[in-house]
This record gives structure tokens, C-alpha cells and sequence, in this order.
């Protein structure tokens, strides 16, 4: 498996107006792979944005090494390695620069001397990935804030990035768009392979993911597939998060005296739980 | 203290080429003590309606009543000064509207400004630091030294700090960590319990209105198409969806498994706790059967 992106005893602190430091990355180590999708969890001011920003170079570590696409990121390779990836941030207002959306989409290629003749094409192809190729005139501040993402999103994907960062990208958005944005990333994954990492308070997304990496006071604390990091509920809590919704009521029904077994992550199997415990028999 | 509206309109740049029209006669009725949460799809016009709430925005047409005070378009300044002392208003991320050097004096601010003497805001920031949940030396820390979290609640004793009886949230836990979203809501379940207020909920979660809310307000397009006790807004889904709106996550399983056991249950379940328990009776009965 082709390495993408790898974290080596990284470590930073941040220091405060009154002089102290504060270790938000601390010793931390992993790797992802081509194809893989990535979610990061941890409470508000466990690391997980500061990871974000030595991911792309914004920071740079004090101890360790951040390698992407297997160069480690410096000062004179920032630029090329950066164009190769996509990122999109939490607030979707934030980040609009052209007046219509296919302008936006098409601001970085044209940033990047991409010839009109191929800007035309790719700017349709993305818009289309994200099911937004109908707007490519209207103005990005009357849409809603789902389709401001997907717009985002668009703008990323016409780069033709290696690696796309969500940086809390759903966090905004109301149960519709959060949806929109989670179907549309999901699609991209399997229909091309795309490498995505995302940071994340959402459970329901990172059910989605193939492996889950879960920060606490600024260091790793848990890394496996979902259903391995949901079977530490006592854990998860007891640092600030949560459990996605099948999980809590599969331990509410159990407390209130029903019999199932398992664990369930999603709402399917606890269904299918339910019905094969007390009804098929 | 009771905040009615009865048919109220209210244009962006009325009169001029941009006029765009925000709301179209919105009726509600706020009872003193209620919990009502206001939900609605992104660009419903729920934050047109609350700015309406403490005269931030009067109404083109129509009135607004918030205690003895009615706000019309022809109201003037002055008059809505005094509702702002009652109504006080919790913002998307407060915390973008610390500037303060040090915490007490941020949460001083608003006291100072509306004329109580210094000893005494000084005393209610410092009763609001362990309302709140505060470490009592955070008082003379510069807010922007504090965590995420910690910098929301300092923001909302400002809000609390000139004693409104009204309190208003919009969306008061986007960006927060599911643990601090939790703390906060019941926070505010705590207030408005000790503190007698009248809260409002502006949410686009569903499962917060089940939860905490005694009324619901449902806006579509600016207008107001429902409002009831939770129980009856969550209960009509075929509405909802056409508001372009979900259920509670609670709800929406209850709806799943009722289909298992081939019937409805009495109640419907607003929390996921509420349902375990729903569940664990209806197979009992099951089983007895």
C-alpha cells in the first residue's frame, strides 16, 4: 500500500500571553494510506486542528517529522506538495472568492495557469461529482450552507488533488446539508479512490470511515476501525465524546432489562437485533 | 414575561430596489417560564425572527409584544431600550464578541452600560464564574487565554450578567465537542429552572428541541406553520418533511421498530432513553401476551 501521509513522534506547543507552553501535539505517530478514509476525533482543544495545520504546512513541528506523498514537508517543498491538496474548512462563508460558483470553482486552476480550454472541462467535472453542475451561474452566498460545502468541495476536486482535508466541514451545516456533504464524499471515495481525511465531531460520519484516529489532550489515544473504537463507549465518554445513536440505545435498552446481544453501530443492525432476538424465533 | 407576535412581516431594505422579504405574518405566543425551541430548514427566517425579539429589528408590519412593551414599525429607539434589559440574546459563537482585557471586566460590560454600580456587577461576575462553571481564577485571565469551551460560557455570563428574564440561544452549541454541548444545554436547562427564565431555542437539531424544549415553533419560507408541545409537532412527520425537516433521531427509530412489532406504542419517545424504556414495556406486553 502507497503511503500518503505520515506523522513521526510529532510534537508542538503553543505558547500563551502569560509565557506558558501548551503542548497541543504531543509525540504523536501515524500513517495513511492511498485510498484510505480517515476520521479524527477528540474533544474541542485536543489537537485535532492543530494536527490539521502541520498536515499542510501552516505549522511546522517542533520534534518529528510530517511527510507527505513521502517528502517531508519544508519551507521550499510547501508550495508543490500543497497543491496536491484539497481542504476545506468549517465555515462555508469563509471561503468564497468568486462571484459565481463555477468562478469559484475555477479560481485555483486559473491561479495555477491551467489553460481556459481545460478549465472549462474540469470546472463542469468537479461541480458534477458533488451534484452541483445545475448552479454554475448563481451567486455562492444564496446557497444553503450544504451546497456552499459541496461548492467547497468542488473547488478542491478541480485540482485534482492526492488528498482532500475536511477540517470540521459539517459542523456548520444543519441535518440536510450535513447529509448532502457525507453522501457526496462518501460517492467520491468509492468512485475514485480519493484519500480523505476528515476531522470530525459528527459519530455518524466517522461510522463511515475505515479506520478512526481519536486525539486527547493532545496526544493519540485510540486508533482502529470504527466498530473497535465504539466498543471503548466507557473511554470515548470519559474523555468528552460520544457514541453515535444506535450504540446509546442499544446500552439504554439494555439497562432497561431488554435482551440483545452485541454491540450496534448503526441503526440497521440494531433493528435487525431486535427482530432476530424477539421476534424470528 | 410573555413575548407575543401577532402577524408580523418584516422586509430587508424596505422601499428601496433590493427590498427582499424575510417574513410574512408570523404568529406565536411565548408563555413566561416556557422553554420553546424555534426550528426550522437553513434560510426558514428564524434568525430574522429573533432579532425581532429584542428589538434589534422592528417588524414592517404588524406587532411584537414583549411584556407590556409592543413594538411596531413606528416604535421608536428609545422604547426598545428597555426591552434589552429583559430580552438578553446569546449569538452563534459569543465567543467572537470577547474584547475585554481580563474575564470580569468582559463580563462587567454589560452591567456598566445599562448603570449598575461597579461593586456590584463585579459581585454578579463572579457569581456567574461558578454558575457557570467557571475556575474561580479565570477573573483576572484575559479571555482569549482560555480553552474553546471555556471562552462560550464566559460570553454567555454576559449575557446573564444584567439578569435578563428572557433568554435567547441561537444555535448556542455549533462548534462544540459533544461532551461541551452536552454541559451547555444542560446548563441552560438549569437556568431556566433556578433562574425562572423564559428561554428560547433557536437549533437545527432536532434531538436538542425533543429534549429540552416544552414548545415548538416550526418556520418555512418566513412564516410560522406549526406550533405545539413537541409531542405533537414531532408526531406529524409527513408535515414536517414538507418543512423540509426531519424527526428526532429517537423518533424516526421508534417509527422503525413499531413496524417490527406490527403496531404503534402509545407515547412518542424524545429521547433515546425514553424509548429504551418504551421498548422494554411494549415487549413485556409482548411476551405476556
Amino acid at each position: 500500500m502507497k503511503e500518503i501521509l505520515s506523522l513521526d513522534h510529532v510534537s508542538y506547543s503553543y505558547e500563551s500571553e502569560d509565557g506558558v507552553t501548551r503542548r497541543a501535539v504531543d509525540d504523536v505517530n501515524f500513517t495513511v494510506n492511498d485510498g484510505e478514509w480517515i476520521a479524527i476525533v477528540g474533544h474541542n482543544g485536543s489537537g485535532k486542528s492543530t494536527l490539521a495545520k502541520l498536515m499542510i504546512g501552516l505549522l511546522f513541528p517542533e520534534q518529528g517529522k510530517v511527510k507527505v506523498f513521502l517528502e517531508e514537508l519544508n519551507a521550499d517543498n510547501l508550495w508543490e506538495i500543497r497543491s496536491d491538496i484539497g481542504i476545506v474548512f468549517q465555515n462555508p462563508d469563509n471561503q468564497f472568492v468568486g462571484s459565481t460558483v463555477q468562478d469559484d470553482v475555477a479560481f485555483a486552476l486559473e491561479n495555477n495557469g491551467i489553460p481556459f480550454e481545460e478549465m472549462v472541462p474540469r470546472v463542469h467535472e468537479s461541480l458534477a461529482q458533488v451534484n452541483m453542475e445545475g448552479f454554475l451561474d448563481h451567486e455562492p452566498h444564496h446557497l444553503s450552507g450544504g451546497q456552499k460545502q459541496r461548492v467547497a468541495i468542488a473547488g478542491a476536486l478541480a485540482m485534482r488533488p492526492k488528498l482532500l482535508i475536511l477540517d470540521e466541514a459539517t459542523s456548520m451545516l444543519d441535518p440536510q446539508g450535513r447529509d448532502e456533504v457525507i453522501q457526496v464524499v462518501d460517492e467520491l471515495k468509492r468512485t475514485t479512490g480519493l484519500t480523505v481525511i476528515s476531522i470530525t465531531h459528527d459519530l455518524e460520519e466517522v461510522l463511515l470511515a475505515d479506520r478512526v484516529i481519536v486525539m486527547n489532550d493532545g496526544k493519540l489515544l485510540l486508533t482502529g476501525k470504527p466498530e473497535e473504537i465504539f466498543a471503548h463507549g466507557d473511554k470515548l465518554e470519559s474523555i468528552g465524546l460520544d457514541l453515535p445513536f444506535a450504540a446509546r440505545l442499544s446500552r439504554s435498552l439494555r439497562q432497561a432489562g431488554v435482551g440483545i446481544q452485541g454491540e450496534h453501530m448503526t441503526e440497521e443492525e440494531l433493528v435487525n437485533e431486535l427482530w432476530t432476538s424477539h421476534f424470528n424465533k | 414575561m410573555d413575548i407575543s407576535l401577532q402577524q408580523v412581516g418584516y422586509s430587508y431594505a424596505k422601499g428601496t430596489p433590493f427590498e427582499k422579504r424575510a417574513l410574512y405574518e408570523v404568529n406565536a405566543s411565548i408563555r413566561t417560564g416556557s422553554y420553546t425551541a424555534i426550528i426550522g430548514h437553513t434560510g426558514s427566517g428564524k434568525s430574522t425572527l429573533l432579532l425581532h425579539l429584542n428589538g434589534l429589528l422592528k417588524p414592517t408590519e404588524g406587532v411584537v409584544r414583549v411584556g407590556d412593551v409592543s413594538i411596531t414599525a413606528d416604535t421608536k429607539a428609545k422604547e426598545l431600550k428597555k426591552i434589552r434589559r429583559h430580552v438578553g440574546i446569546v449569538f452563534q459563537f459569543p465567543e467572537h464578541q470577547l474584547f475585554e482585557e481580563t474575564v470580569e471586566k468582559d463580563i462587567m460590560f454589560g452591567p456598566l452600560n445599562f448603570g449598575i454600580p461597579e461593586e456590584e456587577a463585579r459581585q454578579r461576575a463572579h457569581e456567574l464564574i461558578r454558575l457557570l462553571g467557571l475556575p474561580e481564577d479565570v477573573a483576572q485571565k484575559s479571555p482569549f487565554d482560555l480553552s474553546g469551551g471555556q471562552m462560550r460560557r464566559v460570553a454567555i455570563a454576559g449575557v446573564l450578567a444584567f439578569k435578563p428574564s428572557v433568554l435567547i440561544l441561537d444555535e448556542p452549541t455549533a462548534g462544540l465537542d459533544p461532551r461541551g454541548r452536552k454541559e451547555i444545554m444542560e446548563l441552560f436547562t438549569k437556568l431556566h429552572k433556578e433562574e425562572g427564565l423564559t428561554t428560547i431555542l433557536v437549533t437545527h437539531s432536532m434531538e436538542d428541541a425533543a429534549r429540552y424544549a416544552d414548545q415548538v415553533l416550526v418556520m418555512h419560507e418566513g412564516r410560522s406553520v406549526m406550533a405545539g408541545a413537541p409531542e405533537e409537532v414531532f408526531g406529524d412527520a409527513e408535515r414536517l418533511k414538507a418543512f423540509r425537516l426531519g424527526l428526532p433521531r429517537s423518533v424516526a427509530f421508534q417509527h422503525k421498530v413499531e413496524k417490527l412489532f406490527g403496531k404503534r406504542f402509545g407515547t412518542l419517545a424524545l429521547t433515546e432513553e425514553q424509548l429504551a424504556k418504551t421498548i422494554a414495556e411494549a415487549l413485556k406486553e409482548e411476551g405476556e401476551r
